[in-house]
C-alpha cells in the first residue's frame, strides 16, 4: 500500500532526476562525441580549467562568509525576540518580510542604491566621501552578502525561536535555584543545547546561499564583477555554449561536495540516523 | 518598572526591523511618483546625464499613473505575469497531489526501503540547482519539452521539498485516530483522503506557502529551460525594464510583489509552522 502511494512521486523523481543524474555521471567519463571512454580526462579538464578555480574559491568564500554571519546574527535576534515580553509576533512578521520580496523587485531597487550616480554615493557625498560605482567593485561581493542575510534572516531566527522553545523553562529554573546567573544558564543549558538546531539551520541556509545567485545574476547579468563570479555564473555560460561534457563532470563534483558537506556536519551532530 | 530593561533590546530590533522593512516601503512610494518625478530622482542612475540624484523618499506629487500605465499600455506584462501564475499553480497542484501522496507513504508506513529512500529525497532537496541542471536539460530534450511551460511545470511538481515538509504534519496526527477509523470500517485510501488531508492540512498549506514564494521567484529554470519571451515569467522580465519606463518598473516591482505578499500576510502562522517543520530532522 505504502508503494503505491509513493509510486508517483518515485517515477517522476527518477524520470526527471534519478535517471538523468545517472547519464550524467556516464557522460562524465565520456567524449561528447563518439562513445570513448576518457576516464577522468573531463574532470582534469574542468579542475586545471582557470574560470572554475575562481568561481569556485569565490563561491567557498562566500559560503565561508556569509554562514557564519547569518547563523551569529539570526541566532542574536532570536535569543533577543525570545526574551521580549511584548511584540514577538509582530517582530517575526517584520523580520520574514523580505522572504516575499521577489528578487526581481529587489534586483530594481539594488540597482538604484548601488549605481555610480546612486543613492547610497549621494548620501556618501553630503559626508564628502568619495563614492563610485559599486556593483563594479569589491564591493559587489558584501551587497550580495547583505542580500542574502536580509532575505534569510526571518527564516533563521524562526528556526532559532522554535530550537529554543524546546528547552523546558525547569531546567532554567532549577539552575536559578541553585544559584546560576543568566550568563551561566546561558553557556551550561542554552548552548549545549543548541548543537543540532545548528547543523540543520547551518544546513538550510547552505542550502538558500545558493540561491544569491539570482540576486547576483538579476543585478550584473552573465558576466558580474570577479568577486561574486560564482560557480551558478561559470555553469550558466558553460550551458550556453552546451559543454555537456564539461557540466556533467562539474556537476558530479559539485553533488559530491554538497553531500560531504552534508555527511561532515550530520558527523559532527554525532547522530547518524535521520 | 520591569520593562525598562528591555528598551535596548526594542531599540536594536526596531532598528534591524527598520532595515527590513525599509527597501519595501521606498518601492511602494517610488511606485506612486509620476514619471517626470521620478526620472528628476532617478535619472541619473539609468540614464545618459551625468545629472546627481536627488534623494526623496516621499513622492511630492502622488500619482496611481504608473500602475495605469502598466495595468492599460503595457501587454508583455500582462503575458509575464500570466506566464508566472500558469506555472507557479500548475506546480503547486502537481505538489499538492503527488506531493501529499508520497509524504503520506513516508509518514504512515513502514516499509522496506523507507529509510534509504527519505534520506535520497531529503538530499535531492538540498541539492542546487546547477547539479540537476544538466540532467534536466538532457531529459526535457529527450522529451521535446524544452521552450515550453511544461518544462518548467514537470520538474517543479517532483521537487522533494513538499514531501519532506509535510511529512513531518502527518506524522504528528495521533495514530489513535486512524485505529479509531479502522475499526469502524475504513479503508486505506479512506483514511487518507477524510482523516489524513484535513488533519494534514496546515501542512499542506505551510509547503504550498513555502513553495509559492519559491516558483513565484524563479530565476535559474527559467532562464535555463525557456528561450522564447514571450513565455518567460515575470521574474525574468521585470528587471530588464529600462529607464524610459522606470516608475512603470516600481509598479511593476509592487504588482509582482502584491501576490506574494499577501499571500504572506494570510498564511504567516502557516508559514513559520512550515519553516519550522523544515528545521525537523525526523
Amino acid at each position: 500500500m505504502a508503494y503505491l502511494f509513493l509510486l508517483p512521486s518515485l517515477a517522476g523523481t527518477s524520470a526527471f532526476v534519478l535517471a538523468p543524474f545517472a547519464d550524467v555521471i556516464r557522460r562524465s567519463f565520456y567524449k561528447a562525441v563518439g562513445n570513448t571512454f576518457v576516464g577522468t580526462a573531463n574532470y582534469r579538464g574542468v579542475l586545471e580549467n582557470q574560470a572554475f578555480q575562481q568561481a569556485a574559491a569565490n563561491t567557498v568564500r562566500f559560503l565561508c562568509i556569509c554562514l557564519p554571519l547569518l547563523l551569529f546574527l539570526s541566532f542574536g535576534a532570536a535569543l533577543m525576540l525570545y526574551s521580549l515580553p511584548a511584540a514577538k509576533a509582530l517582530f517575526q512578521t517584520v523580520f520574514l518580510l523580505p522572504m516575499a520580496v521577489p528578487v526581481a523587485s529587489l534586483a530594481v531597487f539594488w540597482k538604484i542604491i548601488f549605481h555610480g550616480n546612486g543613492l547610497l554615493n549621494e548620501i556618501l557625498e553630503l559626508f564628502r566621501m568619495k563614492g563610485r560605482d559599486w556593483m563594479g567593485t569589491d564591493a559587489a561581493f558584501w551587497i550580495l552578502v547583505f542580500s542574502y542575510i536580509w532575505k534569510n534572516m526571518g527564516y533563521d531566527v524562526v528556526l532559532w525561536i522554535a530550537a529554543l522553545s524546546g528547552i523546558g523553562e525547569e531546567q532554567y529554573e532549577a539552575a536559578r535555584v541553585s544559584g546560576a546567573g543568566s550568563f551561566a544558564c546561558f553557556f551550561y543549558i542554552t548552548l549545549p543545547q543548541m548543537k543540532p538546531g545548528i547543523v540543520m539551520i547551518g544546513i538550510l541556509s547552505f542550502v538558500n546561499a545558493f540561491r544569491v545567485f539570482r540576486e547576483a545574476y538579476l543585478i550584473a547579468g552573465d558576466y558580474p564583477h570577479e568577486s561574486i563570479y560564482m560557480l551558478q555564473h561559470l555553469f550558466n555560460n558553460w550551458f550556453t555554449k552546451l559543454d555537456i561534457q564539461k557540466m556533467s563532470a562539474a556537476a558530479v563534483m559539485m553533488a559530491f561536495a554538497v553531500s560531504m558537506v552534508l555527511y561532515l556536519l550530520e558527523k559532527w551532530n554525532g547522530k547518524h540516523e535521520i | 518598572m520591569r520593562w525598562k530593561k528591555y528598551i535596548p533590546v526594542y531599540a536594536v530590533l526596531g532598528l534591524a526591523g527598520l532595515i527590513m522593512v525599509l527597501p519595501v516601503a521606498m518601492m511602494l512610494f517610488n511606485s506612486i511618483m509620476g514619471s517626470q518625478e521620478i526620472k528628476e530622482a532617478y535619472g541619473a542612475v539609468l540614464g545618459e546625464g551625468a545629472g546627481k540624484l536627488s534623494v526623496r523618499f516621499l513622492p511630492v506629487y502622488p500619482t496611481l499613473r504608473p500602475y495605469v500605465e502598466l495595468l492599460l499600455d503595457s501587454p508583455d506584462f500582462f503575458v509575464m505575469f500570466w506566464n508566472s501564475v500558469k506555472q507557479v499553480f500548475s506546480v503547486l497542484i502537481g505538489q499538492t497531489v503527488v506531493g501529499t501522496m508520497a509524504a503520506w507513504a513516508f509518514a504512515r508506513y513502514e516499509f522496506a526501503g523507507r529509510k534509504p529512500l527519505f534520506l535520497m529525497y531529503m538530499i535531492l532537496m538540498v541539492m542546487p540547482f546547477q547539479v540537476t541542471m544538466v540532467s534536466s536539460y538532457l531529459v526535457l530534450s529527450k522529451l521535446a519539452l524544452l521552450d515550453t511551460h511544461l518544462a518548467l511545470i514537470l520538474p517543479g511538481i517532483f521537487s522533494t521539498f513538499p514531501v519532506f515538509i509535510m511529512e513531518k504534519f502527518f506524522r504528528a496526527i495521533p495514530k489513535e485516530v486512524f485505529e479509531a477509523a479502522k475499526v469502524d470500517g475504513a479503508g486505506e485510501v479512506t483514511s487518507f483522503l477524510w482523516i489524513g488531508i484535513p488533519l494534514g492540512s496546515p501542512g499542506i498549506i505551510s509547503a504550498l506557502i513555502l513553495n509559492f514564494l519559491e516558483y513565484w521567484n524563479s530565476v535559474e529554470a527559467p532562464m535555463t529551460f525557456l528561450k522564447t519571451k514571450s513565455k518567460l515569467p515575470l521574474s525574468l522580465y521585470l528587471p530588464k525594464i529600462t529607464m524610459d519606463q522606470m516608475s512603470v518598473s516600481f509598479a511593476a516591482s509592487i504588482v509582482m510583489m502584491l501576490p506574494s505578499v499577501l499571500g504572506f500576510l494570510w498564511g504567516r502562522d502557516y508559514l513559520q509552522k512550515g519553516i519550522e517543520a523544515s528545521g525537523l530532522k525526523e
